[in-house]
């Protein structure tokens, strides 16, 4: 049985509204099973790049719902890679400490946690500037 | 369009939540006001039962650390019930069951609240 190929590099532009999670999280999932992924690791990816969407959402546009995030698909021989482009205020991954549920707990403070799990379900995180836009790749290993 | 609902039950003294659907960042407000509406209404005594949950992000996660502590402040809390394993993954990632009790059953949950009086 032959599934159609597809064409890499697949791109999806929405709106920084956390409506559109759903929208990104359904692109995602339609990729990553085609590529053979297990389901566990396709739900892996599919919260891997929900959490950066929200990140930015939150983060680099402040919950305004007219900024761009653009998300861009690529195959390398043995990697599936997720490029996120947002042009919201920049962020310093590296200001954002690992989470201690402990230490949240008693502070009451939430957050943090996205980019722990991002890092977890991932193989690659990468923060960069691409042409003064902000972005994050991904990448997961082919199965 | 994310897929959610949550909806309450009295089970005897203790509030039941059923959540259903997806819980990420857009549909967690609709999850907060419900705590928010047990806070106002005085009860402390929660079990959020998962059966009907397909996913959850960060974002439902950070709900139920908002309201716990007011819960037991109150000689309340939220316990977890019928979780599915992927969503009981990603609690167990960020350290929930430290803090947190989980059990397979509603029934199970509810009657630790009775127990306890």
């Amino acid at each position: 049985m032959s599934s159609p190929e597809l064409k890499f590099p697949l791109e999806l532009s929405v709106k920084s509204s956390t409506d559109n999670l759903s929208v990104v999280r359904n692109f995602i999932k339609s990729t990553a099973l085609s590529l053979g992924y297990s389901n566990a690791t396709v739900g892996n990816i599919i919260l891997a790049v929900d959490e950066a969407c929200t990140n930015i959402i939150k983060h680099a546009y402040k919950y305004s719902p007219a900024g761009d995030i653009d998300i861009e698909l690529n195959l390398s021989t043995n990697k599936f890679i997720i490029t996120i482009l947002n042009s919201g205020i920049e962020f310093d991954p590296n200001l954002i400490p690992e989470p201690d549920i402990k230490e949240y707990y008693k502070q009451r403070r939430i957050g943090g946690l996205g980019m722990y799990l991002m890092k977890k379900m991932m193989d690659e995180v990468i923060y960069s500037k691409n042409k003064n836009r902000n972005q994050v790749k991904m990448v997961k290993y082919l199965p | 369009m994310a897929d959610f609902n949550v909806n309450l039950r009295g089970v005897g003294s203790v509030s039941v939540i059923d959540v259903k659907g997806y819980l990420d960042a857009h549909t967690a407000p609709e999850l907060e006001n419900m705590f928010s509406k047990l806070i106002v209404d005085k009860q402390f005594k929660v079990v959020v039962n998962f059966d009907q949950l397909n996913y959850i992000s960060s974002a439902g996660l950070g709900v139920f650390m908002a309201f716990v502590e007011q819960m037991r402040d109150n000689q309340g809390d939220i316990k977890f019930s019928n979780m599915n394993d992927s969503v009981y993954n990603i609690f167990d990632l960020l350290g929930f069951p430290v803090l947190y009790e989980f059990y397979k059953d509603e029934k199970e949950a509810v009657n630790k609240f009775s127990i306890l009086g």
